[in-house]
């Protein structure tokens, strides 16, 4: 049954949860707290296959709850899965991560390790590019961004490139942009993907009450509009609850900027 | 061979412009007693090898690091290390930015005496186009284009473990041991800081044995430090001391790292530092982290 009301974050949650309906048996990551629960969530109802890490070193049958969670809590462990193997992991390609980038270009490439045209004294030094160059030449990756805007979907290229994404002039020699797995982008205000023309970004279903104008005002580039543009699937009571269960102290409700509800008023 | 060391021997093991490997990952397992010392010493131009967190940020704001390999400095739940940012907008630091998985490759790759390992990693991003000695190269075996990831040789690596004995025998139970072993295997010199220094006998039970990842040839100094991974984590001994590193992040934006240096380090023994955090009892007694 379809929830009538329901929060933003919870709408891109379910959203975000879609992104492993198909993916069988792979190690899905969410990185952050709704990518997290959004894996979480796929685990415990779409694909029961998913593995799922406890975000230290073992591999769960079952995913932990974000947030503390009470002195007598014993996690379901079934594989030890300390750093070093999950880059064997990576490598063999049987991964689908959701990360959140600080940018995200034309080209589907993304950054969070520095901003800045300078690279060597950069405006704002972030993380480093972490293991986003490894994971994106080896398995699918998503992204899940809180607040879409012209300054995460820049004009240019980002500023320190850390995906290979679909940028001819960047495609390795012997490659194939087919064997690049950029899925989704999930966004306060819609799902889009990098399947329009000539690996465009395209508008794949907006939120309630979002329109086309506003998504292309947000984005630092042309945007493909298709021309059957469905609203998002509002999450179903079933999947509410799960949500509660997996977020049971709803730091959900502190992911976005004043916790909008999913149906604009 | 007895291998066994004083902290305060640790720097006359260095020297200036070493390429110095450090273990543990982010906030985890940092041999922070070891880095402490090398922040109080004369020591310079070094390289520095890291899965990085404050141990890269105080060694940059003591201005003892010339060249950054790394892929991330963070302090996870605080996910921008202050000094790290702060050395590098102001255009200090010569740095080789790769992917994580890409020093894992080079360490190993000097482990093994290997020039580099090919790998697909970096190819079509700015890794490539920062680092111009990063080559990429044709594979004998087919068509595509493979990025040579260098070996990482090491002068020194420094890593903390839970227990050793002094032949070098290094135990890590806690529930990873991240890339430390390859930290270790990549260097000629390995100097470890534990916890417990252990009676041989200990590793007597296979149970104790199946925690020590390398060998004793691998390691070529022990030197025992109790709450020596403070103020990072030593799971499943002591988490991480998220006050002290608040105080710490906090220290960039009031005082800087000078006033920092000076409260808790400067002409300070470890045991006087110690005292200055709360106590050995009160760094054991820090909670575990929970993910």
């Amino acid at each position: 049954m379809m929830a009538t009301e329901y929060s933003l974050a919870e709408l891109m949650i379910c959203a975000n949860a879609s992104a492993y309906d198909n993916d069988g048996e792979v190690l899905v990551t969410g990185i952050g707290v709704l990518p997290r629960i959004a894996a979480s969530l796929a685990m415990l109802s779409s694909n029961p296959d998913i593995l799922m890490t406890d975000s230290e070193s073992w591999l769960l049958s079952e995913p932990n709850p974000v947030g503390n969670r009470p002195a007598d809590f014993k996690q379901k462990n079934e594989t030890w899965m300390g750093f070093s193997r999950i880059f064997d992991n990576v490598w063999s390609g049987k991964r689908h991560l959701t990360g959140g980038p600080t940018q995200i270009d034309r080209f589907a490439q993304a950054n969070i390790s520095a901003l800045g045209s300078d690279y060597k004294k950069p405006k704002v030094q972030m993380l480093g590019v972490r293991g986003f160059p490894g994971n994106s030449i080896c398995h699918a990756n998503s992204y899940l961004v809180p607040a879409h805007s012209s300054r995460v979907f820049v004009e240019g290229e980002c500023d320190v490139v850390c995906t290979i994404g679909y940028n001819p002039e960047r495609l390795p020699k012997g490659y194939d942009f087919d064997e690049i797995d950029v899925r989704q982008v999930y966004t306060n205000l819609g799902v889009f993907d990098f399947r329009g023309p000539n690996r465009q970004m395209q508008i794949v279903s907006l939120h309630p009450g979002v329109t086309v104008e506003e998504v292309q005002e947000n984005t630092g580039f042309p945007v493909h509009i298709p021309e059957n543009i469905p609203t998002t699937a509002a999450p179903t009571e079933a999947q509410l609850e799960l949500i509660h269960r997996i977020d049971p102290q709803n730091l959900r409700a502190k992911q976005l900027k004043d916790n909008p509800p999913g149906v604009r008023s | 061979m007895n291998k066994e060391l004083q902290l305060q021997q640790l720097v006359g093991q260095l020297r200036d412009g070493m390429t110095i490997g450090i273990g543990g990952w982010g906030p985890r397992r940092k041999p922070m007693a070891l880095v402490r010392e090398i922040l109080k010493s004369d020591l310079k131009d070094l390289t520095i090898v890291s899965y990085g967190g404050a141990d890269v940020g105080m060694l940059c704001a003591a201005g003892k690091v010339k060249k950054l390999v790394f892929a991330f400095v963070s302090l996870d739940f605080i996910p921008l290390e202050p000094y790290f940012r702060e050395a590098r907008q102001n255009g200090e630091l010569e740095v080789m930015e790769i992917d994580e998985g890409m020093m894992l490759l080079g360490l190993r790759a000097a482990a093994w005496g290997c020039p580099f390992i090919p790998t697909k990693i970096g190819l079509g991003t700015d890794v490539i186009r920062n680092n111009p000695d990063l080559k990429v190269i044709d594979s004998p075996y087919d068509e595509k284009e493979w990025v040579a990831m260098p070996a990482l040789k090491l002068d020194v690596a420094l890593i903390h473990a839970d227990r050793a004995d002094r032949r070098g025998v290094c135990q890590i139970k806690g529930p990873d041991l991240y890339m430390d072993d390859w930290m270790a295997r990549a260097a000629d010199t390995t100097i470890v800081s534990c916890e417990e220094l252990v009676d041989s006998e200990t590793f007597t039970d296979e149970n104790e044995a199946r925690f020590v990842f390398w060998e004793r040839t691998q390691t070529q100094a022990v030197i025992e430090v109790p709450g020596g991974a403070h103020p990072s984590s030593c799971t499943p001994l002591y988490g991480f001391d998220i006050p002290h590193f608040q105080a710490y992040n906090a220290s960039a934006k009031e005082g800087g790292f000078a006033a920092y240096f000076e409260n808790y380090i400067q002409g300070k023994t470890e045991q006087e530092y110690q005292a200055a955090v709360g106590g050995l009892d009160a760094i054991r007694a820090l909670p575990l982290p929970v993910y």
